[in-house]
């Protein structure tokens, strides 16, 4: 596996370097292709968000893209009325736990990985990493009647528990390749100075491994803030909804509602692309760790 | 406790035997010692381990042997109901179930189109982006932003766009047709799944084009030079070099959009419901339905459990192949 900092282009890609097209006079052409991936990417995006601030009554058949009478109404009432505001500090607590909980155990797993010799090392490996062969969806039956075992269920715990465990080997595979990245000599000359186990992992690995570990954070985040299919399952009471489950449950009780449902899509969409952009700045040298080995 | 000291005391004889008693002593004293801290140094990994291997263990490793468990069984959930054993009985049924094979040709032609379109795609935009372009960080993060919205959300916006009466849609066909039109997309077999394909691939472009954007930067841009001063021309330079570079890019992102295709699951469940009449169903919401709406839980852990296998051998294969055309 290559070295984090390897990762990043060898040529700079400022200035005059040959480009993947070599000859520069074409970036108009490549400008205008850019436009074009930008709108079709966000167009259905910006389109929800003009409907957002319509007025309820004229939404359906709304072709328009700038709202004509643009008002916050369906915001005030998916905040207020329709609970959405609950649904949305459950979703955050359930995203913020899950991340937590699985950067910091899968960090634990995974400095053992990258660091120790031990029986059985590759084969525990190989178990971790077996499950991304086959779509976690595919255990909600048992993990129902688990979670009916444990009386985890329609609980928010047992939710992010579901959570830490699907996204636990995926994230233990790519901090391993990044810890395994780092000298080991910065690891013996803390190690020196008396530090131990844990506090090499928290001083010195987690720190030179933040690209990745932003990186990892930013994908569980967006997986467990939108997760659908095992929220629906597990949560049946309406105080412990999620954002996407409230949100299929909101449209499925007013099917005419579209201006609040397209503001409370907006608030569930916001903080994802806001955590999104944060860690854009960690996204070059964490994502391509993680893609080619 | 130093033993000279007492030496001096006794009589040379006594002295020797306690001595050499004594050194036996420290020899043992320090293999013990030697032994603990090995113990403790094996250990070590073990601890570091635990917690994720508990919470594996218990939420993954667990529920994949009791699905199998449950899949023998004609299996409810209804407290004080019995579950009899019905042995392969229910993976018989699985053959003779005309839904699992429209599902299985649903959920085949899903990942069939899906994602060849969404890697050209992704990897097209990667090459218009990878090079440096004015706003190129805007255009890279429109691109990618999809991929982080929510599939309830996107799925009502394109059943919106998509709706029979008053949807953009048929607005568009309506003003080249000359006449208002309201096509029922959602609602028609063939229509239906053309807008869960094309909600799928415009969700999940932005996933391999990342991918593949920082495959390409990595590829050494004198590689690339040297090609051209050869005289090769831009499609042989992409044959020979830009994809033979990017192989393993490649290979990561069949293997994974296959397993995440294969459980397409919220977009169907929110535009066509499986319908109509099961016919846009795939084989995650038909377990799904079989499971939390007919509460056949025992035929429903026969059908994942038989998906699991059959997609386990399947991305072992599509790993073993791809890796042995790098040879």
């Amino acid at each position: 596996m290559a070295l984090a900092v390897e990762t990043k282009p060898t040529t700079p890609m400022a200035g005059s370097g040959p480009g993947l097209f070599g000859i520069r006079k074409r970036s108009r052409s490549r400008l205008v292709l850019a436009v074009l991936l930008a709108l079709v990417s966000l167009g259905p995006l910006l389109y929800m968000l003009s409907l957002s601030f319509q007025p309820n009554g004229g939404l359906l058949g709304a072709t328009v893209l700038i709202p004509t009478h643009p008002t916050v109404q369906n915001y005030v009432q998916a905040w207020t009325e329709n609970s959405f505001s609950h649904y949305f500090v459950n979703s955050l607590l359930v995203a913020v736990a899950t991340v937590a909980i699985t950067v910091i155990i899968a960090s634990l797993a995974a400095f053992a990985f990258a660091r120790y010799r031990f029986p059985l090392k590759q084969v525990i490996f190989y178990i971790f990493l077996a499950s991304l062969a086959v779509p976690n969806l595919l255990l909600l039956i048992p993990q129902f009647l688990l979670m009916d075992r444990l009386h985890l269920l329609n609980s928010l715990e047992g939710l992010t528990l579901l959570y830490v465990a699907s996204n636990l080997p995926f994230t233990i595979f790519l901090l391993r390749g990044f810890f395994e990245a780092i000298p080991r000599e910065y690891e013996e000359a803390i190690r020196l100075e008396g530090a131990g186990t844990l506090r090499v992992l928290v001083n010195l690995i987690v720190p030179l491994s933040l690209p990745a570990v932003a990186v990892v954070s930013m994908f569980i985040f967006s997986a467990s803030w939108d997760e659908f299919p095992i929220a629906l399952t597990m949560i049946n009471s309406a105080s412990n909804y999620t954002l996407p489950v409230g949100l299929a449950d909101f449209i499925g009780v007013h099917t005419v509602a579209w201006g609040p449902f397209f503001a409370a899509s907006v608030i569930a969409t916001v903080p994802v692309i806001v955590v999104f952009l944060i860690s854009l700045r960690w996204f070059r040298s964490g994502v391509s760790l993680g893609a080619i080995r | 406790m130093n033993p000279e000291r007492h030496s001096a005391t006794v009589s040379p004889g006594a002295a020797s035997r306690r001595s050499a008693r004594s050194h036996r002593v420290r020899r043992v004293a320090t293999r013990v010692r030697r032994i603990a801290t090995r113990g403790r140094r094996i250990s070590i990994p073990y601890l570091l381990l635990a917690p994720a291997v508990a919470v594996y263990a218990v939420f993954t490793v667990y529920p994949i042997f009791r699905q199998f468990d449950i899949s023998f069984y004609n299996w409810h959930i209804f407290p004080g109901v019995s579950n009899p054993f019905v042995g392969w009985s229910n993976y018989t049924a699985i053959f003779r179930d005309p839904v699992v094979r429209t599902a299985s040709f649903n959920s085949f032609l899903f990942i069939v189109i899906t994602v060849p379109v969404q890697m050209v795609i992704g990897l097209f935009a990667a090459a218009v982006l990878t090079d440096r372009l004015p706003g190129s960080m805007f255009w890279r993060a429109a691109v990618y932003i999809p991929v982080v919205t929510s599939w309830v959300v996107v799925s009502w916006v394109f059943s919106y766009i998509f709706a029979s009466q008053g949807g953009v849609m048929n607005a568009v066909v309506g003003f080249f047709a000359g006449h208002t039109v309201s096509i029922d997309w959602t609602a028609q077999t063939w229509t239906g799944n053309a807008v869960i394909w094309l909600l799928s691939i415009w969700k999940g472009v932005g996933w391999s084009f990342i991918i593949f954007l920082a495959a390409l930067d990595g590829i050494p841009r004198q590689l690339l030079e040297a090609a051209r001063i050869d005289g090769a021309s831009e499609a042989r330079v992409w044959r020979h070099v830009v994809l033979p570079s990017i192989r393993a890019a490649v290979t990561f992102v069949v293997v994974l959009l296959v397993i995440g295709a294969a459980q397409v699951f919220t977009q169907i469940y929110e535009i066509t419901k499986g319908g109509p009449y099961n016919s846009t169903q795939s084989l995650m919401t038909y377990m799904y339905q079989q499971a939390f709406s007919y509460f056949a839980f025992g035929y429903a852990a026969a059908l994942a459990s038989l998906l699991a296998v059959v997609l386990f051998g399947f991305s072992a294969a599509e790993i073993r192949i791809l890796r042995q055309q790098d040879v």
